[in-house]
């Protein structure tokens, strides 16, 4: 038996090492002076794929929608082991919240052709929704298993697994094609192979050349656009998603000082105010 | 599907797990009412299992109108699939306008598929919603009585509220211990109606082998709020002070180690380096002097509240809001406060 496995990825802004700039005035998010990384969760869904090629055989395709910069984490993806890599870029797919995200994400795994697995990290940590990918396997009309913690076997058309219930575990066994989102648990990922960034280095998407720059065929990072995977544009972008932001506050980062609270009354009650404006209280 | 259906209900998804409730679908039947009597539409809870009719009346006691039960052999253990399917089939029956989950594993797993089936909108980990009419920046178009879904963003570092206009419902999670738990109402009368649709074995194919879940053990660490009592508690009687203020707040209830020493409270209270390590939103330090090996286990929280009478208690060092007083006298004006608060 031989697994077609794909793994969707996604370039972050490291919200871990947010730093003074890197809010704009308004209390929107700067995110150019971010600086990116491959998220978390992904790599150990990369890993996930790449353990089922090391001990049943087959193939990985790594996806990633993004901008330009995104082939960063496809280039990675090169260097531990995945056998190609797509990046999905276009202007029309600008705005997509989960919903359009995961449509585009879905068109882009039809078009690979036909697979065994879908790998995704359990969730992204600049929204840390978790939505992408259930909504990728309900567009895909396959079942999900979320939050993996093992891979336990695959046999034939069908897998078992080992997955997180929060306050414990569940071992289900699933017919394949199925989509699986992965904990950081899961696994250790492997280091990047010298050999393969040796190999894979110079490869770039068509997006990241600047004008006149000339990529030759072998250096070629595979990119796809909304018409290459056939989307709807209806169902890309700002159009297809239903959720908008309304507003956006910045949390003030600075601890104030203690403030002292007299033990009466009216003094309790203008804290319990206080904490009800500020969002502490429900 | 997406009809924007101004009379739709405020749902609840109702999770249970072998027969049992979670707690933050009772949570969320509270909200559901608030948001229900404010469009002046019913409230209505969607509960999916096998022999799970007995939870009916624990949901109508906390304020919902009407259970729609689906109760089928085949949903005995949750699978994403078969769940999000029948949940679909409810919203294309009934169209509400807005559907609640817990952001729990299993919430978390199930509401982002039934959103994408129905093609509507679902913010995660909401940490507010509130009704409201809202002019797009835009179009100058006016929504009426709009869901705001509000919720931190970007490691927690901004707060974005989030709408969705137009491709109802209008979905959301919210995790545990966001919204307090309302007292039920046992005597309260709703009605069941009992749903059942044909599940396609195309929708059977994962099957549950077995598991492992771990006794329910104090829920401090993932608590919003923690209320916790030490040595100035005084007594394990007193204690009860301590739990009715954490009730009040809808937050977990938590002890110093000498607290714990005392015999006040069982050990799986204890927060501290020893205990459990605690960050929650809010923390509410009553006659704790607050130790060092204390302050390990919450310094971090978002908010620290202490009452001492101790006016050196190092716990002041830490705290943001200082309340030098009887715990005896502040807490009672506290749960005075946090009630009249919801009597508005």
């Amino acid at each position: 038996m031989s697994y077609r496995s794909i793994v969707l990825v996604k370039q972050v802004p490291d919200t871990s090492n947010i730093t003074g700039n890197a809010m704009n005035e308004n209390g929107t998010v700067n995110r150019a002076a971010l600086p990116t990384i491959f998220n978390p969760e992904d790599l150990s869904a990369l890993e996930a794929a790449l353990e089922v090629k090391d001990r049943f055989g087959g193939t990985v395709t790594a996806i990633s929608m993004g901008p330009a910069k995104a082939a960063d984490v496809l280039r990675e993806c090169l260097y531990r082991g995945a056998d190609r890599a797509i990046l999905i870029s276009d202007r029309r797919a600008a705005g997509s919240d989960t919903l359009a995200t995961s449509y585009i994400l879905s068109q882009a795994v039809k078009t690979v052709g036909e697979f065994d697995f879908v790998f995704c990290g359990r969730q992204a940590i600049d929204g840390d929704t978790a939505q992408t990918g259930p909504q990728c396997a309900e567009k895909l009309g396959i079942p999900q298993i979320a939050y993996l913690l093992e891979i336990i076997d695959v046999e034939g058309k069908t897998a078992t697994l080992k997955r997180s219930l929060g306050n414990g575990w569940e071992i289900v066994k699933t017919q394949l094609p199925a989509l699986v989102t992965v904990l950081e648990a899961a696994n250790e990922p492997r280091p990047v192979a010298a050999i393969k960034m040796m190999r894979n280095k110079h490869k770039r998407a068509p997006l990241e050349m600047t004008e006149g720059q000339t990529l030759a065929d072998e250096d070629r990072l595979e990119q796809w656009s909304m018409d290459d995977i056939n989307a709807d544009l209806e169902r890309c972008g700002f159009a297809g998603s239903p959720t908008k932001v309304y507003r956006v506050q910045s949390i003030v980062l600075t601890k104030s000082g203690s403030c002292e609270v007299p033990a009466t009354r009216e003094g309790v009650r203008n804290l319990i105010g206080e904490l009800v404006k500020d969002r502490t209280l429900g | 599907m997406n009809r924007k259906n101004l009379q739709g209900e405020v749902w609840v998804y109702a999770e249970q797990e072998d027969g049992k409730l979670q707690d933050v679908s009772l949570e969320l039947c509270g909200k559901a009412r608030e948001l229900a009597d404010k469009l002046q539409v019913k409230v209505g809870a969607i509960l999916i299992g096998y022999q799970v009719e007995n939870l009916a009346q624990t949901l109508i006691a906390q304020g919902v109108d009407t259970v729609y039960l689906v109760d089928d052999a085949n949903l005995k253990r949750f699978t994403s699939s078969p769940y999000a399917y029948v949940v679909e089939k409810l919203i294309e029956k009934y169209a509400p306008q807005i559907v609640l989950y817990g952001a729990t594993p299993t919430g978390r797993d199930v509401a982002p598929r039934i959103a994408s089936a129905t093609r509507s909108g679902m913010t995660a980990d909401c940490t507010d919603l509130q009704i409201d009419n809202v002019v797009d920046a835009k179009t100058k178009e006016e929504h009426k009585n709009i869901l705001l879904q509000i919720r931190p963003a970007f490691g927690g570092n901004i707060i974005a509220t989030i709408i969705n206009p137009e491709q109802w419902p209008q979905m959301a999670t919210v995790r545990e211990g966001v919204f307090p738990k309302k007292e039920p109402d046992v005597a309260r009368q709703g009605q069941v109606t009992r749903e059942q649709f044909a599940l396609d074995p195309k929708l059977l194919v994962v099957e549950a082998l077995d598991r492992f879940v771990e006794e329910k053990k104090v829920d401090l660490k993932g608590a919003r709020i923690v209320v916790a009592g030490g040595a100035g508690v005084g007594s394990k009687e007193n204690f009860q002070l301590i739990f009715d203020l954490a009730n009040a707040l809808g937050g977990a209830v938590g002890a110093s180690r000498a607290a714990v020493d005392g015999g006040f409270i069982s050990g799986d209270y204890q927060v501290g380096q020893t205990g459990t390590t605690v960050r929650p939103a809010l923390y509410i330090a009553c006659g704790i002097s607050g130790a060092v090996q204390h302050r390990a286990g919450m310094q971090d929280s978002a908010k620290i509240i202490a009452i001492n009478t101790d006016p050196n208690a190092p716990i002041f060092s830490i705290a943001h809001y200082a309340i030098v007083g009887d715990l005896n006298e502040v807490i009672p004006y506290m749960i005075e406060a946090i009630k009249a608060r919801e009597a508005i």
